[in-house]
């Protein structure tokens, strides 16, 4: 496959921010089956990133170039509230359109159970299983690792691994270098 | 006491009038409770109420001005948000204060509005017609048909709203969608079952459903069940005591909530 044919996403010169900048000019591209990692200390606009790509962050300058008709899928990095919402864990999986099979043991006991019955790291792997099986082309990640306990994170890493497999491209933003070193293809770092 | 008066064909279309609104309320309230707005209902009846009333002033049907004045307080909202980021809810305070204040004022300076402020506020079930029980069937089929199309948006802009803007959905279209929902869904509740009985009807069985629930849909029929069973008990018993509507409703949707809550805790969840 060429490499055009292969890319899902383009970022030329870009940078973003809200009020300001916060995220210094930057290109990268994404292909079908990469999972790239993007690290940097705190501030660097690692999240500011997927929000650019998002559509959800100002866009000072460069440009974002998506393939046509591009699914994104977006883990974020704060779950809402949701203490005292009668939802349950298959009811949030099944809104983004995924599906519950496959997910771990741990888990799959608990679907009927509401979401404010679940430890925090059951609610983490929760919402990046709903993000990450969810139809998507491109699948953005926000510190996925967070809460998770060694199991959760290992798990996960399979996922990435299979959903990358399947021709998704991944794009995982995180402060774990071992978890990176691991799961991702490449790696960038922000100043 | 009588019973027959149970039967009586008189209040039979006010009877069917109040149990549309028994079944849009409670659903549309869950959405409200999901967003944590559950003081708009207060201020889009309370706005509603100041539409009917400037209605009244100018010889226009009331339904029209309610309607008017709940779309209108809808886009204030809409716009107050968009332009004061950080202060969710604080449209709702404003509407209140809106509404309260064209109230007052206009039952202050008209002797016929004072008379129609009462009735508008403590409801006027008795003395619906059957083009009340015709536009609030109408409107119930309407809504329920709009919030099915709407009710997934509305969950996924909730719980992943990152998701739902990285699919590029607007959030804001579908609130305000809602908020039109709502607003309209009360301004013509309150020319029926009043102000509080229409807030009643939308805070309370949410409220109960809520605390007991373990899903989504369960906490849909759960409030149903609850804003039903409240109004056919309230319908009866003010009958049956020739005593307002509105107010029973109101005491015992609040004594179901003080019973549920009291219960769920002895119980040991929430």
């Amino acid at each position: 496959m060429s490499e055009a044919a292969n890319e899902l996403l383009r970022i030329e010169s870009l940078s973003a921010g809200y009020a300001q900048p916060v995220l210094r000019p930057l290109s990268l591209q994404l292909g079908v089956g990469e999972i790239l990692g993007v690290v940097g200390p705190n501030g660097c606009g690692k999240s500011t990133l997927l929000a650019a790509l998002t559509g959800s962050a100002r866009l000072f300058s460069g440009q974002i170039v998506k393939r046509a008709g591009l699914r994104l899928s977006l883990q974020q990095q704060q779950p809402p509230i949701i203490d005292g919402l009668p939802f349950n864990a298959a009811e949030l999986i099944a809104l983004t359109g995924a599906t519950a099979q496959g997910l771990p043991p741990w888990l799959a006991a608990r679907l009927g159970e509401r979401l404010d019955q679940l430890s925090g790291g059951q609610l983490q792997f929760l919402y990046l299983w709903a993000c990450l099986q969810a139809p998507a082309d491109v699948v953005l990640l926000d510190e996925p690792t967070n809460n998770l306990d060694p199991e959760g994170v290992a798990f996960l890493e399979g996922v990435l691994q299979r959903r990358a497999s399947e021709g998704a491209g991944l794009l995982v933003v995180s402060h774990d270098a071992r978890f990176i070193d691991a799961v991702c293809t490449r790696t960038m770092r922000l100043q | 006491m009588n019973t027959d008066v149970l039967f009586d064909p008189l209040f039979a279309e006010p009877f069917a009038t109040g149990l549309t609104f028994a079944i849009l309320l409670p659903l549309l309230g869950c959405y409200l409770r999901l967003r944590d707005e559950w003081l708009a209902a207060l201020a889009f009846a309370q706005t509603a109420a100041a539409g009917s009333l400037l209605a009244m002033l100018f010889g226009l049907p009331l339904a029209l001005g309610g309607l008017a004045a709940g779309g209108l307080a809808a886009s204030l909202k809409h716009a107050f948000e968009g332009a004061t980021r950080g202060a969710q809810g604080a449209a709702y305070a404003m509407l209140l204060l809106l509404g309260w204040g064209v109230s007052v004022l206009l039952v202050a300076n008209l002797p016929l509005a004072e008379r129609m402020g009462h009735a508008l506020f403590d409801g006027q079930l008795y003395f619906t017609d059957r083009s009340h029980l015709i536009t609030a069937g109408v409107f119930t089929i309407l809504a329920l048909t709009v919030l099915r199309g709407l009710s997934r948006r509305l969950l996924l802009a909730h719980f992943f709203p990152d998701f739902f803007r990285a699919r590029g959905l607007s959030e804001r279209r579908a609130h305000f969608a809602f908020d039109l929902l709502i607003a309209g869904a009360l301004a013509l509740a309150t020319m029926s079952i009043g102000v509080m009985g229409a807030f009643a009807l939308i805070f309370v069985p949410p409220l109960i459903a809520f605390s007991w629930a373990d899903g989504w849909r369960p906490a849909i029929l759960l409030s149903l069940a609850a804003g039903l069973a409240s109004y056919i008990a309230s319908f009866a018993l003010a009958l049956l005591l020739d005593q307002p509507f509105g107010p029973l409703l109101g005491l015992l949707l609040v004594s179901g909530g003080v019973f549920s809550a009291l219960l769920r805790s002895f119980l040991g969840r929430n």
